[in-house]
């Protein structure tokens, strides 16, 4: 089931840019927190939805980008196939178009890869009303500049996803999460390090007070193999622990106060002690409750070459993700420019002023 | 402006030794691995350091000279072709590993090294680099990021795209940038994505942080034989819908297998219509579990036979044939021409139909081999240059495969890159609003278009002049156009 609106949207989005009207973009919705806050005429995505082609020995699923992510690990998973990155899903009306513009990898992210790596093509119109597609359905094409995904994690400011095509993977066969106790995080890190550098079939690691959980998939005995080389004992309640991480319902994200994520090189020292955090991506990921964005934890993720975001419950009128370089930032302001002429495609949403 | 002033110039800023202007020497860099094209540039500057660079650069910029970056030269679609009035800016004197990080398992190393060095370098500690495009013994990462190079093990393990976690790029406007780094994402937009592939005309890449994976403990291949492409292809169907993805899964036809066979003697049976090569790579447990899962696959869908290379020396004879494939053609015939179009799996059958008939319509043996995972198809068209009128012939038959790719859903180039060869075909498959949209991509970046320019990216005129060859019913497309 679903709709096509393509034409209401791109009329919407000529009459905006005619009338130099901003334009918010939604999707489903759940990921209305992340990013700064904007002003802008709501244009709604999720009315443009349904799975456009699905064919599983592809490996590849294109689907309209207001179709509900729910459905589409449905579809997958009724045919013993699942969407690579684990998006988080942070409600039901979470929608794929969601999932790429803002571009966040679940626990798989350091074994499988990131959303990016699984776009294959893009069709988007641009705020100059324009319909473009990019890229295609098939897993290796270089013709052109890649630009579908220079379009993933661009929050919408650069174009608004149409129809999005996504390499999808086999489930495992079989999987099990083990559990080592780690009161010294830093031990943690050494480990699921040093594990990351051999070959196992390992798809998640992360630690949370004092407990190294680390997930293994793949055929039955490939998995037994694996667990008896890496040890620790069976939690039997693995599968919870990382739908509790990748969609932000496990108790620790359950809080009013600010919410940091810092992403660094995964064997960075554990940094800032005193504040509690969960190490996520086999320590590529930070996440901390407490603090503030511009204080102590960003000086040490700065010193671990890494960069903070304000993800929930910060001071969105600011600045939520990390400064650019100059040079940098010029070229994203040029990209924008080239885009979106008129600045209407959830303008400031990353940044001020692009 | 004149080779000699030209000369003058770069002397200012780089010892007269990296500085190459003879008619001579300029032979060696007038074409890359697409021989058929051949251009000399004005000179050649093969610059030591990053300083070097950018001052090549500023010059460059000031003067408004187009600038070729060049690897090794092995770009099968003219990527390294070089421009009439400009320069070639070798890598090949930055080829050095700078650091190493085995426990972010991660490689900071200049554009100019080798591709299969840098998993030599790393091998002693359990790790290496996966992607492995065929020449990977010669080719340069500087030219597999401008090409997003891919290889036999993309399925798995991802195109270069997938395996650089950072690049330091100088711009034509002068800045140096780290794009990506240590951590697994970034702020901002993905630069990163966006300039791996973007065949030289972004930025030059003056050093590549690659990711490094574990050297899996296990790897065996097996092997199919087929009597029919069909079966092959639903053989591949099956794998992958069973759950299975293999490191690597490749296609012979017939007239591949023997050329492969009279070469090297792999043990290809010589009346097989099709063989498929499937290898599986992990611990040894799962690789043993799934050996014995793609051998039922192979019976159940018709395979003639099935053989499971017994050691390590039966894989590398396999492999060995697969891997000689494009010089075994090479003996068959005076001259080859390599094609590098993509098609959803399941056209494959009607794809390789086509192909035969086209072949026997422009009257030239096309041989197959096929990255059959990933849908990447390489015919090699053989005909001989020395025969006025049968490179066009042969171009005119590439042109037609690849239009056939587009078609069913593909694309023109799966890992060669556009470069000057598949400039016409890039009308076919994007639109014009799209190729603007390109043209102002690179504006952001060099708004002089002095880097690499005419490659990859055509101009509209150049596109209703390609698309004028192409009269459909009488209609002649972009009738908006002025003609001369």
């Amino acid at each position: 089931m679903g709709g096509n609106i393509e034409q209401q949207i791109q009329s919407r989005v000529i009459a905006a840019w005619q009338s130099a009207t901003p334009l918010a973009i939604c999707g489903g919705g759940s990921k209305s927190f992340y990013g700064r806050e904007i002003v802008g005429q709501p244009i709604q995505i999720a009315p443009h939805c349904g799975v456009i082609d699905y064919h599983p020995t592809e490996l590849v699923i294109t689907a309209r980008a207001g179709t509900r992510i729910t459905e589409i690990i449905q579809l997958l998973d009724d045919n013993n196939q699942m969407v690579g990155f684990e998006p988080p899903v942070f409600s039901r009306s979470t929608t794929l178009g969601g999932a790429v513009a803002t571009g966040l990898s679940g626990a798989i992210r350091p074994f499988s890869g990131s959303v990016n790596h699984f776009v294959l093509g893009i069709k988007v119109l641009t705020g100059r009303g324009e319909v473009l597609r990019f890229g295609g359905q098939v897993i290796k094409n270089v013709a052109g500049f890649d630009v579908s995904r220079l379009l993933v994690g661009s929050m919408g400011c650069l174009g608004i996803l149409l129809e999005v095509s996504v390499k999808v993977v086999p489930k495992p066969a079989a999987e099990l999460t083990v559990i080592i106790e780690h009161a010294d995080p830093d031990a943690s890190i050494m480990l699921m390090n040093r594990l990351a550098g051999k070959p196992l079939p390992i798809t998640a690691a992360a630690w949370l007070e004092g407990s190294t959980r680390i997930r293994i998939s793949g055929s039955e005995t490939g998995v037994e193999a694996a667990r008896r080389r890496i040890g620790g004992d069976i939690d039997s309640h693995g599968d919870e622990f990382w739908l509790g991480i990748n969609h932000q319902s496990h108790g620790f994200f359950r809080t009013g106060s600010m919410l940091l994520r810092a992403s660094v090189a995964p064997g960075s020292k554990f940094f800032c002690p005193d504040k509690p955090q969960l190490i996520d991506w086999g320590g590529g990921l930070r996440w901390t409750r407490s603090g503030e964005f511009d204080g102590e934890f960003q000086r040490a993720v700065h010193r671990a070459g890494g960069h903070l975001t304000c993800f929930r419950n910060g001071d969105r009128t600011g600045e939520v993700f990390a400064a650019l370089p100059d040079a940098v930032m010029r070229l994203n302001q040029n990209l924008k420019n080239q885009f979106d002429p008129g600045c209407i495609l959830n303008p400031g949403r990353m940044y001020a002023g692009l | 402006m004149e080779t000699t002033r030209l000369a003058a110039l770069f002397r200012q800023v780089l010892p007269a030794e990296l500085i190459i202007s003879g008619k001579t020497s300029l032979r060696v860099y007038e074409s890359d691995g697409l021989t058929a094209y051949r251009q000399p540039p004005k000179l050649v500057v093969l610059p030591e350091t990053i300083d070097e660079i950018q001052a090549v650069m500023a010059i460059c910029q000031q003067h408004g000279i187009p600038i070729v970056s060049r690897g090794a030269g092995t770009s099968l679609s003219g990527g390294a072709l070089p421009h009439k009035d400009g320069i070639v800016l070798s890598l090949a004197k930055m080829n050095r590993l700078l650091s190493l990080d085995p426990l972010n398992r991660t490689a900071r190393v200049q554009p100019g090294m080798r591709n299969l060095a840098i998993s030599e370098a790393v091998r002693h500690l359990g790790l290496y680099y996966a992607p492995d495009p065929s020449s990977q013994i010669a080719c340069t990462i500087g030219g597999n990021v401008a090409e997003n190079a891919g290889g036999v093990h993309c399925l798995k393990y991802g195109l270069t795209v997938h395996n650089i976690a950072g690049l330091k790029v100088a711009t034509m406007a002068g800045d140096l940038i780290d794009l990506g780094g240590d951590s697994l994402d970034s702020p901002g937009f993905d630069l990163l994505s966006l300039v791996v592939g973007s065949e030289g005309m972004l930025g030059i890449v003056v050093e590549v942080t690659v990711r490094l994976r574990p050297i899996p403990t296990c790897a065996k291949v097996v092997m199919g034989v087929f009597d029919s492409v069909k079966n092959a292809g639903e053989s591949v169907a099956e794998i992958i819908g069973s759950g299975i993805i293999p490191a690597g899964i490749e296609m012979m036809d017939n007239p591949a297998i023997c050329a492969a066979e009279d070469f090297v003697n792999a043990g290809y049976p010589k009346e097989a219509q099709a063989i498929l090569l499937c290898e599986l790579d992990g611990i040894k447990e799962e690789v043993d579990d799934q050996i014995r899962q793609v051998e039922a696959i192979f019976r159940v869908s018709g395979a003639t036979e099935s053989r499971v290379a017994k050691d390590e020396q039966e894989r590398a004879l396999f492999w060995s044939g697969r891997k000689a494939a494009f010089p075994a053609v090479g003996r068959i015939s005076p001259d080859y021409y390599c094609i590098d179009g993509t098609i959803p799996r399941q056209s494959l059958g009607h794809v390789l139909t086509e192909i035969n008939r086209l072949s026997a319509q422009y009257r030239l043996p096309v041989a197959n081999v096929f990255h059959a995972g990933d849908g990447n198809l390489h015919p090699l068209i053989l005909y001989d240059a020395n025969v006025p009128g049968e490179l066009q012939k042969t171009e005119a038959l590439g042109s037609r495969i690849l239009e056939l790719c587009i078609e069913v859903g593909g694309t023109i180039t799966g890992e060669h890159g556009v470069g000057a060869e598949k400039i016409g075909e890039m009308c076919v498959q994007f639109s014009d609003d799209e190729r603007s949209q390109f043209h102002r991509v690179r504006n952001c970046f060099d708004p002089d278009s002095l880097l690499n320019p005419g490659k990859a990216i055509p101009t509209l005129a150049r596109c209703a002049e390609h698309n004028a060859m192409h009269v459909h019913a009488g209609n002649l497309p972009f009738p908006e156009l002025d003609r001369f």
